[in-house]
């Protein structure tokens, strides 16, 4: 290495120390901590002791857990699925050429801007059993509405309604992308006579597959942290732990019943599960995900 | 023809849409604005009212209470001063013949204020003058709601939409008041300050505050307000220039090394909080932070890699002959970024630093986590609090509280709404 060499490495490792000691204390050592305490019994005010892998034995023999697993997949297979189709649908209708666009696209968005704290808030009164919003508009259809929040059947459906209320931020990113594809594209295929729906299924969507991935992949790892939220509509898991997450029982894990050495190792279970899910979704959409550039 | 329907369709689908997701908005704003009877009503009031009457020969915005359909009288006690609507055939020879708690006949003297020619077609009803309601809630002046009401023909009732704009004072105060003295304002205003000079500067501007401003300063919701302010500032300031300087380091000096350690750095963003939460939340408890604002900001001041990324696909599109020419006129890095790069990036600084207020504004598990003691609170994890103490009947003061959480989101966002939308796209699209 020459002197001009070292110098450049000098200031480079300079500008990059905010992250590399942020990377250092706020990364690297509390994911060996972590490890490291997923392995013992820890309550925060004694010593970590080392007990082997017994945390991880107790999670497979705990039924809250596998209750809170159950919970959250549930929660991520019908609310995910659910938010990409219908933020890729208001994004299509937005990118015809729509008068007032801009109106539109804000009140679509408007939602997603609204902090976790109050949008549980809002929606505890709109799912309200006697006074709500919701089963007024039900009672208008002659539906008797349940206790959305009390019914242990109704609180996951209740959870994933709230999360299809804040899929404005996708919208925004799938309109950013649909504006993005060649006009080119769809004038030749109107010229070979093709229909809406073909369009939208061999332009728009293999255009815009990056992002449809990209959303993917943020979606599994919000959908499968999802705290805030619930836990503020429900004060916790809600009856019969039927609302409990994963990302809550971590939570009570180390906060309220202070056994951080469980906590760690559902978190790293966690990790493992996305790092699972990542891959498995990169497999199964490669073939299917186009990038212009290649 | 056909091309005409599909607008159409698109069209219903669009506005339909958009109303589906304003009205959970209107109705948290119009909930807010409105008295508690109004908001526990079926069917829903979607406008908040108010009903005036004449009373006195004044127009009185009033409550309403029972309504009378048979020809009636108003009677006072005499003993207490109570009125009572009774039935004619009640009142025998100046006594009112009621039962009282236990059943038993009594005669109480009464004498008639008042009769009711009420009938199925022309009911009356009872009102209270709001203002007489909110003297009494209060629990000032001497008048009692036993007797401070009067009975008018329903047919002179006026509804009128009116908002209670007063419903945020009320939100405000529900909140909670916290104990408010010379020392809390040294330790939870001037705390930065060395602690003999913030309890001198304390002392002498508590002396000089009015017994008003005093009352104002121990509402909960003013320290809730300036935590979460000040986590804001430090929290945007932080992040702005700790990832800046690091981006920088990424994107524009080509140091050996540089591309494997930028790849750590995206291969963290993986790594789910919980991951972490519990060694970082045994750091903090290790240096006594617990419960105190610090450990809400203090990481803000180390770069995270999603805005080190940003940035750094930011800077790389900045020409390299910028710098080039500045390093041939003898510019160090240090200048180069500091005068060139970051004016010519403040549409991605911008970004970075509005995402990083409203993050910031918006937190609740590190409040939760990290905050113990109510002083301390962030507004998000105020009205949690104020929600899960009083279990939820107050719905007018909860939305009311909300739509202060609310607003100022929305403000800033249709301020910033071009950078808003362009840094949300890009987020997307570059990642």
């Amino acid at each position: 290495m020459t002197r001009g060499e070292f110098r450049t490495l000098l200031t480079g490792l300079a500008f990059t120390s905010p992250w590399l000691i942020g990377f250092l204390v706020f990364t690297l050592y509390p994911v060996g901590a972590s490890i490291y305490y997923s392995f013992c019994d820890y309550d925060v005010l004694s010593k970590p002791v080392w007990i082997g892998a017994l945390n991880y034995q107790d999670m497979w023999t705990d039924a809250v857990f596998w209750k809170s697993l159950k919970n959250t997949f549930c929660f991520a297979a019908v609310a995910l699925p659910l938010g990409m189709v219908f933020s890729l649908l208001v994004a299509v209708l937005l990118n015809n050429s729509v008068v007032g666009r801009p109106v539109f696209r804000t009140n679509f968005f408007l939602p997603s801007l609204v902090p976790a704290v109050a949008i549980a808030m809002l929606w505890i009164w709109i799912y309200n059993g006697k006074f709500g919003l919701l089963n007024y508009g039900l009672h208008l259809l002659h539906i008797k509405g349940p206790e959305w929040l009390g019914d242990p059947n109704w609180t996951m459906p209740a959870v994933i309604l709230t999360s299809l209320w804040g899929i404005g931020n996708t919208v925004v990113i799938y309109l950013a992308a649909l504006q993005d594809v060649p006009r080119e594209l769809y004038e030749s295929a109107e010229i070979d006579g093709a229909s809406s729906w073909t369009k939208l299924r061999h332009i728009t969507i293999p255009m815009i597959s990056p992002v449809i991935y990209f959303n993917l992949i943020m979606g599994i790892i919000g959908a499968l942290q999802v705290f805030a939220g619930p836990y503020i509509m429900f004060g916790g898991g809600g009856p019969n732990r039927s609302v409990l997450f994963y990302a809550i029982y971590i939570y009570q894990n180390a906060f309220e019943y202070n056994q951080m050495g469980y906590a760690c190792a559902m978190a790293w279970i966690l990790f493992l599960i996305i790092l699972f899910l990542t891959w498995v979704a990169t497999r199964s959409t490669r073939k299917h995900v186009y990038y212009a550039g290649e | 023809m056909k091309h005409f329907l599909g607008r159409l369709i698109i069209y219903i689908l669009l506005i339909g849409g958009s109303v589906i997701f304003l009205v959970p908005l209107f109705w948290m704003l119009s909930t807010a604005l409105k008295p508690i009877d109004q908001s526990m009503s079926m069917p829903p009031t979607w406008i908040p009212y108010r009903i005036y009457t004449m009373l006195d020969g004044k127009r009185t915005s009033v409550k309403t209470g029972e309504t009378v359909s048979a020809p009636s009288l108003v009677v006072k006690l005499t003993e207490t001063g109570e009125k009572r609507v009774v039935s004619p055939a009640q009142l025998v020879k100046g006594c009112l013949l009621t039962r009282d708690r236990s059943g038993e006949q009594i005669q109480l003297p009464a004498t008639v204020v008042k009769e009711i020619p009420a009938s199925p077609e022309h009911p009356w009803i009872r009102v209270t003058s709001e203002e007489v309601m909110a003297v009494i809630q209060a629990g000032k002046g001497d008048v009692s709601l036993a007797s401070a009401w009067d009975m008018v023909p329903a047919e002179t009732l006026q509804k009128e939409n009116s908002a209670r704009w007063e419903n945020f004072g009320g939100a405000i105060r529900a909140l909670g008041r916290q104990d408010f003295t010379a020392q809390e304002l040294a330790d939870n205003w001037l705390g930065w300050l060395p602690a003999s000079t913030a309890n001198k500067i304390a002392q002498v501007i508590y002396d000089h505050m009015s017994p008003r401003a005093r009352r104002a300063m121990s509402l909960a919701f003013v320290s809730y307000l300036k935590n979460t302010l000040v986590l804001c500032i430090l929290t945007v300031i932080g992040t702005v220039f700790s990832s800046a300087l690091a981006a920088y380091g990424f994107a524009r000096i080509p140091w050996r090394g540089r591309n494997k350690v930028f790849v750590i750095a995206l291969a963290t963003m993986m790594i789910p909080f919980p991951v972490v939460m519990v060694p970082i939340y045994c750091m903090f408890k290790a240096a006594g932070w617990i419960g105190t604002l610090r450990p809400l900001w203090i990481g803000s001041f180390v770069a995270g890699a999603f805005n080190v990324f940003l940035l750094r696909q930011f800077f790389m599109t900045i020409p390299k002959d910028l710098s080039d020419a500045a390093r041939i006129d003898g510019c160090n890095e240090w200048r180069i970024f500091w005068q060139i790069i970051l004016p010519l990036s403040r549409p991605a600084l911008m970004v970075v630093g509005l995402f990083q207020f409203m993050g910031t504004w918006n937190d609740f598990l590190g409040p939760l986590i990290y905050l113990t003691n109510q002083k301390d609170f962030t507004l998000a994890l105020g009205l949690q609090f104020y929600q899960s103490q009083q279990g939820g009947t107050e719905w007018h003061y909860l939305m009311a509280a909300s739509t202060l959480v609310v607003l100022p989101i929305i403000v800033l966002f249709f301020f910033t709404q071009k950078t808003f939308i362009e840094g949300i796209s890009m987020t997307g699209i570059k990642g």
